[in-house]
C-alpha cells in the first residue's frame, strides 16, 4: 500500500476513517435524511392518500349509484303493483256495478210491467163493466118490447118492467157460473 | 502492478486539509447523494394521480420499502415513525453503491468505511434512542441486558454475550458488512478488468485467450455487483429495522 497523498496517508487503513471521509458521509447522509423527511417522503404519502381516497370516493359514489339505481326499480316495481291493483280493483267495482245496475233494472222493469199488466187488468174489467151495463140495459129494453109486444099488454108500469128484467137477469146469471160473482157485486 | 488498496485513496484536488477534502471517491459520494435526490424529487414533484412510468417505478420502490421492510418488522405504527430514517438507508445505499458498477465512476464510496459507519451510528443512536423512550433508560437496559425468562445465575454468562451482541456487534457488524462488500466487490473488478487488459495488451498473442475468460468473468461480476448493491441496501435497511424492532419490543 503506497498512498499517495499525505492526507490518504493518515487515513489510508481501510478500516480507520480518514476526517473528511467522516465529514462528507456525514453531510450526505443528513442531506439524505432530510429530503427523505421533509420533502420526498411527505409527497409520496399525499400522492397516496390522494389516489387511495378517490379510489375509496369513486367506490363510494358507484355504491350510492347503485342504491340509487335499485330504490328507483324498487319504486317502479311498488308503482307497477300498485297500478295493477289498482286496475284489478276497479275492475272489481265496475263488475259489481253493472250488477247491481242489472239488477236494479230488472226490478224496475218486472214493476213496470206489473204495473201495465193490472193497469190493463183494471181498463179492461171496467170496460167488462160498462159493456156489461149498457148490455143489460140494451137486453131488458129489447126483451121488454119484445115481450110487450107478445103479450100485447103495455107495461106502462116501469118499476114492474124494471123487476121481471132484472129477475130475468139474474136467472140468466145464475145459470152461467163465470158470471156469478159480477152478478152478486152488482146485487 | 495488482490493485490494491490505494484505489481507494486516490489524490484530493479539493480542500486539502481543511477536514473537507474532496478526492475521487468523495466526489463520487457527493454526486451520487445529488443525482439521488433530484431524480427522487423529479419522480415525484409532479405526482398524480395517475402515475407516469418513473413516478409508478419510485412508488413501487417507496412501498416495496414501506410495506416489506418497515411494516414488516417493526409494524404499521413503529413502520411509518421510523420510515423515513429506512427509506433513506435503502436508497442512500442502493445509490451510493451502485456507482461501484456505473462507467467512469466504477467504484463505490460505501467502499470508504466512513459512508457505513456513519449510517451504522445513526441506526445504533436511533436504536438505543428508540428503546429508551418506549421502555424508559433502566427498563431498556434491563431488557436488553437481562432477558426476561432466563435462569438468574445464567445472566453471569448471557449479560455479557447481551453487552456484546447488542451494543458491540450490531454497528460494527453493519458498517464493516457493507464496507466490505463494496470493497472487495471494487477489488474483483479491478482484478479481472486490469488481468484482461494485461492479457489483450501487453502479452497478447495465444494469452490473449486468458482475456476473454477475465472480460467474461469481469461481465458476471458487474451483473453481480448490481445484485450485491441492492442487496446490501435491503439488509442494512433491514437490520436497521430489525434493531430498532429488538429495542422497542416489550419482549424478546
Amino acid at each position: 500500500m503506497t498512498p499517495m497523498t499525505v492526507l490518504a496517508a493518515e487515513g489510508g487503513h481501510p478500516l480507520i476513517p480518514a476526517v473528511y471521509d467522516i465529514v462528507w458521509s456525514a453531510l450526505c447522509f443528513a442531506i439524505i435524511i432530510f429530503v427523505f423527511w421533509k420533502v420526498l417522503l411527505p409527497k409520496f404519502r399525499a400522492v397516496l392518500d390522494e389516489r387511495s381516497s378517490a379510489i375509496q370516493g369513486g367506490i363510494e359514489k358507484a355504491e350510492k349509484v347503485q342504491a340509487e339505481a335499485d330504490a328507483a326499480l324498487a319504486e317502479y316495481q311498488k308503482q307497477l303493483a300498485d297500478g295493477r291493483a289498482e286496475a284489478a280493483r276497479l275492475r272489481a267495482e265496475a263488475q259489481e256495478e253493472g250488477a247491481q245496475i242489472i239488477a236494479s233494472m230488472k226490478l224496475q222493469a218486472t214493476d213496470e210491467s206489473e204495473r201495465i199488466i193490472s193497469q190493463a187488468k183494471s181498463q179492461i174489467e171496467a170496460e167488462r163493466q160498462s159493456a156489461m151495463v149498457s148490455l143489460r140495459s140494451e137486453v131488458g129494453g129489447l126483451a121488454t118490447d119484445l115481450a110487450s109486444r107478445i103479450v100485447g099488454e103495455s107495461l106502462a108500469d116501469d118499476t114492474r118492467s124494471a123487476n121481471v128484467v132484472d129477475r130475468f137477469i139474474a136467472d140468466l146469471e145464475a145459470q152461467t157460473p163465470a158470471a156469478s160473482a159480477s152478478a152478486s157485486k152488482e146485487a | 502492478m495488482a490493485p490494491g488498496l490505494e484505489e481507494f485513496f486516490p489524490a484530493v484536488f479539493l480542500f486539502e486539509g481543511t477536514g473537507f477534502d474532496i478526492n475521487r471517491i468523495i466526489m463520487v459520494r457527493i454526486l451520487a447523494t445529488l443525482v439521488l435526490l433530484l431524480f427522487l424529487w423529479l419522480a415525484l414533484r409532479k405526482a398524480t394521480l395517475v402515475p407516469g412510468r418513473v413516478q409508478s417505478a419510485v412508488e413501487m420502490g417507496f412501498d416495496f420499502v414501506r410495506k416489506d421492510i418497515a411494516y414488516g418488522m417493526l409494524g404499521k405504527k413503529d413502520g411509518d415513525r421510523f420510515f423515513p430514517l429506512i427509506a433513506s438507508i435503502f436508497f442512500g445505499v442502493v445509490a451510493l453503491n451502485i456507482t461501484g458498477i456505473i462507467p467512469f465512476l466504477n467504484i463505490s464510496s460505501n467502499a470508504l468505511i466512513g459512508m457505513p459507519l456513519v449510517m451504522a451510528l445513526v441506526v445504533y443512536v436511533v436504536m438505543i434512542g428508540a428503546g429508551i423512550k418506549a421502555k424508559g433508560g433502566l427498563g431498556y437496559l434491563k431488557g436488553e441486558l437481562f432477558p426476561a425468562g432466563v435462569p438468574k445465575p445464567m445472566y453471569i454468562l448471557v449479560t455479557p454475550i447481551e453487552i456484546v451482541s447488542t451494543f458491540v456487534a450490531r454497528p460494527v457488524s453493519l458498517t464493516l458488512r457493507l464496507t466490505f462488500n463494496m470493497l472487495v466487490g471494487h477489488l474483483l473488478l479491478v482484478l479481472c478488468f486490469a488481468a484482461t487488459q494485461f492479457f489483450f495488451f501487453e502479452v497478447g498473442g495465444i494469452s490473449a485467450g486468458f482475456g476473454v475468460l477475465t472480460l467474461i468473468g469481469g461481465f458476471a461480476f458487474t451483473l453481480f455487483e448490481i445484485l450485491v448493491a441492492v442487496l446490501q441496501a435491503y439488509i442494512f435497511a433491514l437490520l436497521a429495522a430489525a434493531y430498532i424492532q429488538l429495542s422497542v419490543a416489550e419482549d424478546h
